[in-house]
């Protein structure tokens, strides 16, 4: 394998680690609400920019990564409670344009509460690169794809082995049927919305140290989260993992191969050909639609 | 219909400025495309996220082709709306067999391609700096003045309208109002719906072209910021938060969305925050959108 | 000559086998009439004759044109036309816009006449009002010309559904349980509107659990049994069929 190669293999799986835990946060709210949540993205910006301010604050970066999990954990509750819980009952396209209100609300509640200004957050353990192979990796690049790693670890087993997990599933699948059986519905649907935004601050804490942070860097991670859920199939667990990762990596060749301007061109094209051949995604159900 | 052309006719009574008349014509143009986008959304029941990438090939055709290519500017808009029309209709094909949040992607994914595509090929577009555009000209006369462009854009409103309330009481918008009800009744009477859904999207990429044509004119100045994925979605927004499958309702909404950021500067930096607030509370109050809420409303208050 | 025909159908999904080799032939303005337990294939072979799916194997044809895995709306066109066992009314449409949208096959509309509206377009639309009006009045639906489609009790949105499939004009219309959820009296009106539809020379399927509306009506019968062709004959035949006695209509049709 060339050096080069595995450099866009390295850069291409944490920014796909990174796609994988947005999407994954997708996924999750799908599952329990069938919305898409456009929010989503603000959650890692919430994660990013408020280690960046308790960091500024004195505390040391465990805590003040802890907090900002949080604050993001309480913020996607609050969301679920006070705009999407009241609107039950509302097509979904309606649902998703409440999130859309929501993103802009917490956007503007960013440049009030912070700034419109970059930030930078400092590598969890040094900038100094790690030689493998000819490639170099920073040590961030480690602690992206080991932490996201870890979390779909904890994930499968949370929604495999456990009953919470196994009951959050199940309301996906059959929202009557798991009330019948004494499911919550309503908590199902603020567990979803509390889990999805931190793992989105979880991701956007990781990513930080190396894409910097601000007021509006959730637009476009959210976005490429969305496309990764949509490309493993939404509502998948281990499609958000691969859709993640491969748009990571397309991402990441296309930039290294063909245009660095062109990459997100060729990551999307390659989407809309999936979709167009496995109009499910990759990991996607395929029920026959009865009558 | 009558009294839209009234109030139109009426409205520039109550212009103090040309700041007023500037406000009017984007949201004419905006109701423009959010009439058009209204037939494939509220009334054919499909989603796009992706309508500023054909508003983009409207604006930017008209551009490249007049300022770079010196095409009268009639020949130029009647070029980039078939360019649209062609792109959507080979697009349109394989994408409209996906349904909900998977055509949400796909078309959004179009979108996406199509702005970072406008905003890289900097020696025809300009790049992110965007590119001048020559005004509006036609029989050695230009468009010039505030009030000439209003007048202009009135009358194109209306006529959108009025084709769009055509289509919906026709047996093509029977057709589309019947795959939204359930696509497979609406197969079992013969209705071929992949060809039904293409048509309301060539139609509405068609209606959001010639009105990016039209700002790219009046603005003289076009830049890729109008091409995102952001602009796309304030698009399907009008079209919601007005009222979907609803002519009038997408008018309202997006009167609504294009004019509410103009109000809210005097806010300053609490903008933001105040149109997000909005946006949530009246869809959480009015989940039908604006129009049809208040229309029940009313007819409930009659009895 | 039949008006439909389909030999050897057979519907697989996944390994699963759903319906294997079941074949009928159906002359015009008679009723034929696929019963069968729950899970026998009923529902899944009218899929397959009206084209919503493609069979694994066998072949469908309307008159002498093969359709075999043709689109649904394709076979609409040829002449077939359906009900659904849970009304797939539009919601979205008024009553009579239902109806309306049922003539969508005989209504000459370029893009252009739509969007302009031109005075012979207004014509049109007037007769299609008109007729769809008439189709609803013939089912016993004139209280509802003026409603929207949502607010008509069950039982009425099966007619509708019946009279929006009569306005394609269909030369062979299949219903699916079009007495299910109904009453006696709503039942009796739905005999009646078969025998009407029949005479007018349609060739009907009915699939049907209410036995007495099945043998009252039936010309021919067609007995499913998991997923195959357990019998078929006239009502009179099937009813004293020992091998559907024992697989369906035990105790039942002893009674009856």
């Amino acid at each position: 394998m060339s050096a080069a190669l595995l450099q866009y293999l390295l850069a291409g799986l944490t920014l796909g680690a990174i796609y994988a835990l947005v999407a994954l946060g997708f996924s999750i709210i799908y599952n329990a609400s069938h919305v898409i949540n456009f929010a989503q993205g603000e959650f890692v910006m919430i994660g990013g920019m408020a280690t960046v301010s308790f960091l500024g604050a004195g505390l040391p970066l465990a805590v003040a990564a802890a907090l900002a999990v949080v604050v993001a954990t309480l913020v996607g509750l609050a969301l679920a409670k006070f705009a999407v819980e009241p609107a039950r009952g509302a097509s979904v396209v309606t649902l998703i344009i409440i999130t859309i209100g929501a993103s802009i609300l917490l956007r503007g509640l960013a440049t009030l509460v912070w700034d419109k200004k970059i930030h930078a957050l400092p590598a969890f353990t040094g900038e100094d690169p790690i030689a493998i192979a000819g490639a170099t990796i920073v040590p961030q690049s480690l602690w992206v794809i080991a932490a996201a790693s870890a979390v779909f670890a904890i994930l499968w087993w949370f929604f495999n082995r456990t009953l919470a997990g196994k009951a959050m599933l199940a309301t996906s699948h059959n929202r009557l049927a798991a009330q019948l059986s004494g499911i919550g519905v309503r908590r199902v649907l603020l567990a979803s919305f509390g889990m999805s935004a931190a793992l989105g601050a979880l991701a956007g804490i990781l990513i930080a140290p190396i894409t910097f942070t601000s007021w509006d860097a959730g637009v476009m991670l959210g976005l490429k989260g969305f496309a990764a859920a949509m490309l493993g199939g939404i509502g998948s667990g281990p499609g958000a993992v691969l859709g993640g990762l491969a748009l990571g990596l397309a991402e990441s060749l296309a930039a290294g191969y063909v245009s660095s301007a062109y990459k997100d061109v060729i990551a999307f094209a390659i989407l809309l050909a999936v979709l167009v051949f496995m109009p499910g995604g990759l990991l996607g159900a395929r029920a026959a639609e009865r009558v | 219909m009558l009294a839209l052309a009234a109030a139109l006719a009426l409205l520039p009574l109550v212009f103090a400025n040309n700041y007023h008349y500037e406000v009017a014509i984007l949201v004419g143009l905006n109701a423009i495309i959010a009439v058009g986008l209204n037939l494939l959304i509220g009334y054919a029941g499909q989603i796009s996220l992706g309508h500023a990438g054909f508003f983009g090939v409207g604006a930017y055709g008209s551009a490249i082709l007049s300022a770079r290519y010196g095409w009268p500017q009639l020949a130029a808009l009647a070029a980039s709306t078939a360019l649209t029309a062609a792109l959507a209709y080979a697009v349109g094909r394989p994408i409209l067999r996906l349904k909900g949040h998977y055509l949400a992607m796909a078309t959004l994914g179009l979108g996406v391609i199509v702005s970072i595509v406008i905003a890289t090929e900097d020696r025809l577009t300009g790049g992110p700096d965007g590119m001048g555009v020559p005004p509006l000209a036609a029989f050695g006369a230009a468009l010039s003045g505030e009030r000439a462009w209003y007048a202009l854009v009135a009358a194109l409103l209306v006529l959108s309208v009025w084709l769009a309330l055509n289509l919906i009481e026709s047996p093509h918008g029977r057709a589309l109002r019947a795959l939204h009800g359930s696509e497979v009744a609406a197969e079992a009477i013969g209705i071929d719906s992949a060809r039904h859904k293409v048509l309301a999207f060539v139609l509405s990429a068609v209606f959001a072209s010639v009105a990016g044509s039209l700002t790219a004119h009046y603005s003289g100045f076009i830049t890729p910021s109008r091409v995102t994925f952001l602009h796309s979605i304030e698009l399907v927004t009008m079209v919601v938060f007005g009222g979907m499958a609803s002519t009038f309702g997408a008018v309202v909404g997006a009167a609504l969305l294009t004019g509410l950021p103009q109000l809210l500067t005097v806010l300053k930096e609490y903008e933001m925050v105040v149109f997000g607030a909005v946006l949530m509370a009246t869809m959480i109050f009015f989940p039908k959108g604006l129009v049809p809420s208040l229309a029940a409303a009313a007819r409930r208050f009659a009895r | 000559m039949s008006v439909l025909r389909a030999e050897g159908m057979c519907k697989r999904f996944g390994g699963v086998s759903a319906l294997d080799g079941v074949s009928l032939s159906l002359a015009a303005g008679t009723v034929h009439s696929v019963i069968g337990p729950n899970g026998a294939g009923k529902t899944t072979f009218l899929n397959l004759l009206c084209g919503i799916y493609a069979p694994s194997a066998g072949r469908v044809f309307a008159g002498e044109r093969e359709l075999t895995g043709a689109p649904a709306h394709a076979f609409a066109r040829a002449g077939i036309g359906r009900t659904f066992q849970t009304p797939q009314i539009f919601l979205n449409m008024g009553a009579l816009e239902n109806v309306m949208a049922g003539r969508h096959l005989h209504e000459r509309c370029g893009l252009a006449a739509a969007l302009l509206c031109p005075p012979w377009r207004a014509r049109a639309e007037r007769d299609c009002r008109e007729q769809a009006a008439q189709l609803m009045r013939e089912v016993d639906l004139g209280q509802w010309l003026h409603a929207e489609a949502g607010a008509l009790p069950y039982g009425a949105l099966k007619r509708l559904e019946i009279a929006r499939a009569l306005a394609a004009q269909p030369e062979a219309l299949l219903l699916d349980e079009p007495a299910a959820g109904l009453n006696a009296r709503e039942t009796h009106e739905i005999d009646e509107l078969i025998r009407r539809i029949a005479a007018r020379g349609i060739a009907v399927v009915l699939v049907e659990h209410n036995m007495r509306l099945v043998m009252g009506v039936s010309d021919r019968v067609l007995v499913l049994d998991y997923g195959r062709a357990l019998a078929e004959g006239s009502a009179e035949e099937v009813r004293r069929d020992p091998r559907v006695i024992e697989a369906y209509l035990g105790a039942e049709a002893l009674a009856a």
